[in-house]
C-alpha cells in the first residue's frame, strides 16, 4: 500500500490522461455511429453492407489495430490521437449497430402521425425519431463507455500513456499495487462514466421511464416490423 | 505505403517461416491457446448459462457479472496473474478463461431464454420431460444466440492471446513486442496483419456455422414471414418468431 500513498499524484494524473483518450473517441463514436446507423435503418441494402463491414471491425484485436492504423494515417505509434481513433473505430462497432436497432425499434405508425401532422423528414428526423430512439441509443452508448474505458489500458503497451501504464509499469517493477490501483481505477473510472451518463440520459429524456419489465423481468422486445402493405 | 511494403517484405520472407519461433509455429501456438481457453471457459460457462436460461434462476446474478466484468481491463488482469504465476503459459491460459467466461456465460443464457415460453409450454404438454425440453426444444432454437456467444468469446480469446505474449513467450503477439524492442516496425505491423486476418477468418467460420444451425424449421418460418408476411401482427401466431433473436 505504501506504493499507492507515494505515487497517488501519478494515478490522479493518469487518470485524467485516460480521461483525455477516452472521453473523445466515445464522444466521437457516438456522433459519427448516430447517422450511419440511420442511414442502415432506412435502406435494406446500405444495412447489410454497413452492418457487416462494422462487425469486421469488431473482430479486429485492439492491439493489432492499434499498430495498423498508424500505417493508414500517417501518425506516430504512440502518438495518444492514434489510440483515440481505433477506440472511435470500436466504439462505432457497437453504436452503429445500436443505433440501427434503435431506430428500427420506433413505431412505424408514430412516423406515420408525424408526417401527417405535417413534419418534413429532417424535422421527423429531430423532434420524433430521435428522441424515441434515445434509451436505446443511450444503452449503446453505455456499452461503449465502459468498453472504451478499459480498451484504452492496452495502449500502454506500444507506449501511450494511460492508466494501462500502471499495468505494464507494476508487471515490469513487479509492484503488485501498482497493477490492482490500475484496475480499479480503470473500473471506476468506468463505471463513473456509465453514472454520470445515466444521470445526463435522465435529464435530457424525461419521457424515458424506467423499462416497462414484463413477467420474467426482460425488457420490452424490439419489434421488428414488416413493411405495411 | 511504404511501411506496408516493409511489413509484406517480413511476411514474405522465407526465413520468417521456418526454425523455431517461426511464423507458422507462431499460429499454430496462438490457436492452440486459444482452443485450449476455449474448451476450459466453455466447460464452465455453457452449463451455468443453460441452466441459468432454463430455469430463469440467477438471471439477475448472470447478467450483472457478464455486463460487469466487461469493465475489468484485459492487460491488468494479465500482468497481475503474470506477476503472481510468472512468466509461462498458466498465467495468460487462467486470465483468458476468466475474461471469455462472460460472453460465454451470456450467449448460453440468452440461447436457453430466446425460446418462446409457448413453445416450451407445448413440449411440456405433449410429455416431454425436462431433459428432453433442453436437448431437443431449448438446445436447437437456441442454438444461433449460443454459438453467437461462442464466436464473440472466441474473438475476445484471439485478441486477448495476442496481448498475452506480453507476459509469455507464445503466440502471434511474440512479433509485436518483439518487433517493438527493436523498433522492426515491419515485424509489428505484419504480426498485426497476421493477427488481424486469423481472427476474421475465425469470425467468418463461425458466422457461416451461426447460420447453419438455425433449425430447417425455424429457417422456413422465417423466409416466409419476411416475405409475404401480412402488415398486421397476428394473433397468437405472431409469438412464434421470436427465436433466433433477429
Amino acid at each position: 500500500m505504501n506504493w499507492l500513498w507515494s505515487n497517488l499524484d501519478q494515478v490522479g494524473e493518469l487518470i485524467l490522461v485516460h480521461l483525455a483518450l477516452s472521453v473523445p473517441a466515445i464522444i466521437l463514436s457516438f456522433v459519427v455511429s448516430v447517422p450511419i446507423g440511420w442511414v442502415a435503418h432506412r435502406s435494406r441494402w446500405a444495412h447489410g453492407v454497413l452492418l457487416s463491414l462494422v462487425a469486421l471491425l469488431y473482430a479486429v484485436p485492439s492491439l493489432a489495430l492499434f499498430i495498423a492504423l498508424p500505417a493508414v494515417t500517417g501518425l506516430a505509434l504512440r502518438s495518444p490521437v492514434n489510440l483515440v481513433i481505433a477506440l472511435t473505430l470500436y466504439g462505432m462497432a457497437v453504436m452503429v449497430r445500436t443505433a440501427a436497432d434503435a431506430f428500427d425499434a420506433v413505431e412505424r405508425d408514430v412516423l406515420q402521425s408525424a408526417t401527417a401532422m405535417g413534419y418534413s423528414t429532417a424535422g421527423r428526423f429531430w423532434a420524433v425519431e430521435l428522441p424515441l430512439a434515445g434509451p436505446v441509443l443511450l444503452s449503446g452508448l453505455r456499452v461503449v463507455v465502459v468498453s472504451t474505458v478499459s480498451l484504452a489500458t492496452v495502449g500502454a503497451v506500444i507506449g501511450v500513456q494511460s492508466l494501462g501504464s500502471l499495468f505494464t509499469d507494476g508487471f515490469q517493477r513487479g509492484i503488485e499495487v501498482e497493477i490492482i490501483a490500475g484496475i480499479v481505477a480503470t473500473i471506476v473510472l468506468a463505471l463513473g462514466l456509465d453514472w454520470v451518463l445515466v444521470h445526463v440520459g435522465r435529464l435530457l429524456m424525461p419521457w424515458s421511464r424506467p423499462e416497462v419489465k414484463n413477467v420474467r423481468g426482460e425488457p420490452p422486445p424490439v419489434v421488428k416490423r414488416v413493411d405495411a402493405a | 505505403m511504404n511501411l506496408f511494403l516493409d511489413a509484406l517484405a517480413w511476411l514474405f520472407d522465407p526465413a520468417q517461416w521456418s526454425g523455431s519461433g517461426s511464423i507458422s509455429q507462431r499460429i499454430g501456438e496462438h490457436l492452440w491457446i486459444s482452443l485450449v481457453v476455449l474448451l476450459i471457459a466453455s466447460a464452465i460457462a455453457l452449463p451455468v448459462g443453460a441452466i441459468i436460461g432454463h430455469s430463469g434462476q440467477g438471471r439477475e446474478l448472470a447478467i450483472r457479472v457478464s455486463g460487469g466484468l466487461r469493465a475489468l481491463p484485459t492487460l491488468g488482469v494479465l500482468t497481475l496473474f503474470g506477476l503472481w504465476i510468472g512468466i509461462g503459459l498458466s498465467a495468460p491460459i487462467l486470465a483468458l478463461v476468466i475474461l471469455a467466461i462472460p460472453p460465454l456465460l451470456a450467449g448460453a443464457y440468452a440461447g436457453f431464454e430466446s425460446v418462446d415460453r409457448h413453445t416450451i409450454d407445448a413440449a411440456r404438454a405433449v410429455g416431454m420431460r425436462e431433459s428432453q425440453i433442453v436437448g431437443k426444444v431449448e438446445l436447437p432454437l437456441g442454438m444461433p444466440i449460443l454459438v453467437g456467444g461462442i464466436r464473440s468469446a472466441t474473438l475476445q480469446i484471439i485478441a486477448t492471446a495476442t496481448l498475452a505474449a506480453f507476459i509469455a513467450d507464445a503466440g502471434l503477439g511474440r512479433f509485436i513486442f518483439e518487433g517493438l524492442k527493436i523498433r522492426d516496425y515491419g515485424e509489428m505491423l505484419g504480426g498485426s496483419i497476421l493477427v488481424i486476418v486469423l481472427a476474421i477468418v475465425v469470425d467468418g467460420c463461425f458466422a457461416v456455422t451461426q447460420r447453419l444451425v438455425v433449425p430447417a424449421g425455424v429457417r422456413a418460418t422465417r423466409s416466409s414471414e419476411l416475405r409475404s408476411g401480412p402488415a398486421r401482427p397476428r394473433a397468437v401466431v405472431g409469438h412464434a418468431i421470436n427465436e433466433g433473436n433477429q
